[in-house]
């Protein structure tokens, strides 16, 4: 509000009026992304790269993994002899676990819904506590693409951060294995990465979910690693108790028993993203796994043990990773409804 | 009780000058129900092109509420909005793409500079960043914030926020402003500069502004209309003098009166009382007192000829005679006690 005059140059001007620029604005709403979410996609991403959060986390996790590569690269040079291991010794790079740490697969199946969290947890509610979300819908803009536009650009971050992980992880193998990947290892950790990333957009599109449900960024966060943390550690305990209580399987039961523990077992647990995960991970980057869950020994009985191709493992996890692509678009949907529905005020 | 002001429009366009006038913003019968709780009840309001409208009331009587409803960010419950001939409900795209909208405590993303946040409103509107740059330049020069547009807006004082606020806001080249409480929080030189920005816009560029304000002193002088709501309700509507002129019809006001003898000289005590005692006496005059020289009546209507007439009856003269004006301030509270009194004063 300067004291000059001259100064207002901006604001209508006659000759583009309303009619002209709402060609521009309600296009036909058939589109798949709403209006809008280009820029909000773009100005998200550019927050997370350049945020300390992300910046964190990625430090976390590459150290993490990079050891326990590393580690695994030993654990294989020493197992070298070992015919089956050397046919996909690049893979084992990533799945085989050291004397001290976990294998790769495990950090990242452990760190990877933080790493969803710590980037949708206040993606909504933030906005809403600054001030700027009633500015921000006040935009010719849909208002789906605000939540379209956050989802797209925490999946970008995690892709690109994953992708080059990898590729450095590779790199890393290429020199201390001295094999390089064949073409079909190199699909199978895309596959990977491509699940991985699934995975992490699950916990996303959750802890977005609870960014649009409270109204607290420090209370979205913690329903979100309470989630977070009941999968990873209580979930399997309580699995264990149903299991034994609806099916006991004691010292002297039959083999009948015994296999309704198991598939009982088996089922429960899938409901947990990171079984689905895990399983689906597992076939991908372990050739010779041949089969999910339970298998009696008639089944098996002959059967001629050997890698399978890459196709036969992806259609062996594909249940998995429909699951969790389902688990992200009922996320979603739920919090487009709430969202829509909301009013938002300042 | 029936309603003193048409609140719109139509054919009262003797009272504003100029070309015919666009109706802009249209709302009828628009209501907003939350469970039980009446918020905007059955509201008819239109604005012109070009003026400024300021919708004045207490906290909590359903401005932000109707301003909501008017850019299509809340729906109604019932009745129809038009802005500029698109459905607010229907199409609020369109509507959100002529509107510049100043919502009430806005906000900015703290880790982005004043100017970074304007780009990115610029981007959502789907601007060119070349000129999306030209622009942001012209709007920070504009609002005096040429200086701290690469500081970071977290570290902005609310007056400055408010100003950013202004540019965002304009950065589409609305056709409409509307502005939630736009004076909260800045020093009265803030104020000043607003309201010259306001009145700046609505005169260089033609455009249409609605501001809704519980400050009614602060907002008084650019206002060409203003509505007054209370409880949900618009319970009168139009330029200030003419609430004025309609509330001294149906309800009392102050006049004061000062008279010297027929000499021109001050008169004794007495005579000033026998004074005071006849107008008292006079149709449409409640109340009479006196303070020295001054004499204060209260009445309906226009009560001063007769009191003049009445003076120079008795050999006094005049030298003071007026009614006292009324301030925004005073009518919003005479409207506001009759809405509380009364109940619901009917609109239509």
């Amino acid at each position: 509000m300067s004291e000059s005059s001259n100064a207002s140059v901006v604001l209508s001007d006659p000759g583009r009026g309303p009619s002209a620029r709402s060609e521009q604005v309600s296009r036909p709403r058939s589109r798949f992304f709403a209006v809008g979410v280009g820029p909000v996609a773009r100005k998200e991403f550019a927050d997370h790269l350049s945020g300390l959060r992300f910046g964190i986390l990625l430090v976390l996790i590459a150290v993490t993994t990079l050891a326990a590569v590393y580690a695994a690269s030993s654990a294989i040079r020493a197992a070298a002899s070992d015919s089956a291991k050397v046919e996909f010794a690049f893979l084992y790079l990533f799945t085989v676990s050291g004397e001290s740490l976990p294998s790769f697969t495990s950090f990242i199946t452990f760190l990877a819904p933080l790493l969803g969290i710590a980037l949708g947890f206040d993606a909504l509610n933030s906005e809403r506590s600054q001030g700027t979300l009633s500015r921000l819908i006040s935009q010719p803009i849909h208002r789906d693409a605000v939540l379209q536009g956050k989802f797209l650009a925490g999946l970008g971050v995690v892709s690109l951060a994953l992708t080059a992980l990898v590729i450095i992880v590779g790199g890393i193998g290429i020199v201390l294995l001295g094999t390089t990947p064949s073409l079909e290892e190199v699909g199978r950790l895309i596959a990977f990465i491509v699940v991985t990333v699934i995975y992490v957009a699950f916990w996303l599109a959750l802890a977005q979910l609870f960014s649009v449900l409270f109204k607290q960024a420090a209370t979205s966060a913690l329903a979100s690693i309470a989630v977070w943390l009941f999968f990873a550690i209580f979930a399997s305990l309580i699995v264990g108790l149903i299991v034994n209580a609806v099916a006991p399987a004691g010292d002297n039961a039959t083999n009948a028993e015994l296999l309704r523990n198991a598939q009982l077992e088996t089922t429960l647990n899938r409901f947990s993203p990171g079984t689905l995960y895990d399983e689906a991970t597992t076939v991908l980057l372990n050739p010779s796994v041949r089969s999910l869950g339970v298998l009696v020994y008639e089944q098996i009985d002959r059967a001629v043990v050997g890698p399978l191709s890459f196709g036969q493992s992806l259609l062996l996890c594909w249940p998995q990773i429909l699951a969790l692509v389902g688990c992200v678009l009922v996320f979603f949907t739920v919090s487009y409804i709430l969202f829509m529905r909301e009013e938002i005020r300042a | 009780m029936s309603v003193m002001v048409e609140q719109d429009a139509g054919p009262d366009a003797d009272r504003m000058p100029g070309p015919p006038l666009e109706i802009v913003i249209e709302a009828t019968g628009l209501t907003k129900r939350y469970g039980q709780f009446t918020a905007v009840d059955d509201l008819d309001l239109s604005i012109r092109k070009g003026e400024i409208f300021g919708l004045l009331g207490p906290n909590g009587a359903g401005k932000t509420t109707t301003i909501l409803m008017l850019l299509g960010l809340t729906e109604p419950t019932s009745g129809t909005v038009r802005v500029v001939g698109y459905d607010s409900v229907r199409d609020p795209l369109s509507v959100k793409s002529v509107v510049g909208y100043l919502p009430d405590n806005v906000g900015f993303y703290p880790n982005m500079t004043g100017r970074q946040n304007l780009r990115y409103t610029a981007s959502l509107n789907r601007i060119p960043p070349k000129e999306a740059e030209q622009r942001i330049d012209t709007l920070l020069a504009d609002v005096g914030l040429t200086e701290a547009a690469d500081k970071r807006a977290g570290k902005y004082s609310r007056g400055m926020r408010q100003r950013l606020a202004i540019a965002d806001a304009l950065i589409k080249k609305p056709s409409i402003l509307i502005l939630d409480e736009p004076t909260i929080g800045i020093d009265p030189e803030g104020v000043r500069d607003m309201l010259a920005l306001l009145s700046r816009l609505k005169t260089e560029e033609g455009m249409t502004i609605l501001l809704s304000s519980h400050l009614l002193h602060q907002v008084q002088a650019v206002c060409d209309r203003v509505g007054i709501f209370v409880g949900g309700h618009l319970i009168a509507a139009g330029p200030v003098p003419e609430l004025e002129r309609q509330l001294a019809e149906k309800d009392d006001s102050e006049f004061e009166i000062a008279v010297v003898g027929g000499d021109g000289r001050p008169v004794s005590d007495e005579v000033l009382d026998r004074l005071a005692l006849s107008l008292k006496s006079l149709e449409g005059v409640r109340d009479v007192t006196r303070v020295r020289d001054l004499i204060t009546l209260r009445g309906r209507g226009d009560i001063r000829a007769r009191v003049s007439r009445s003076a120079i009856e008795q050999g006094l003269v005049p030298v003071h005679l007026r009614q006292r004006g009324m301030s925004l301030d005073d009518i919003y509270d005479r409207y506001f006690r009759e809405e509380a009194s009364v109940g619901h004063v009917g609109i239509k």
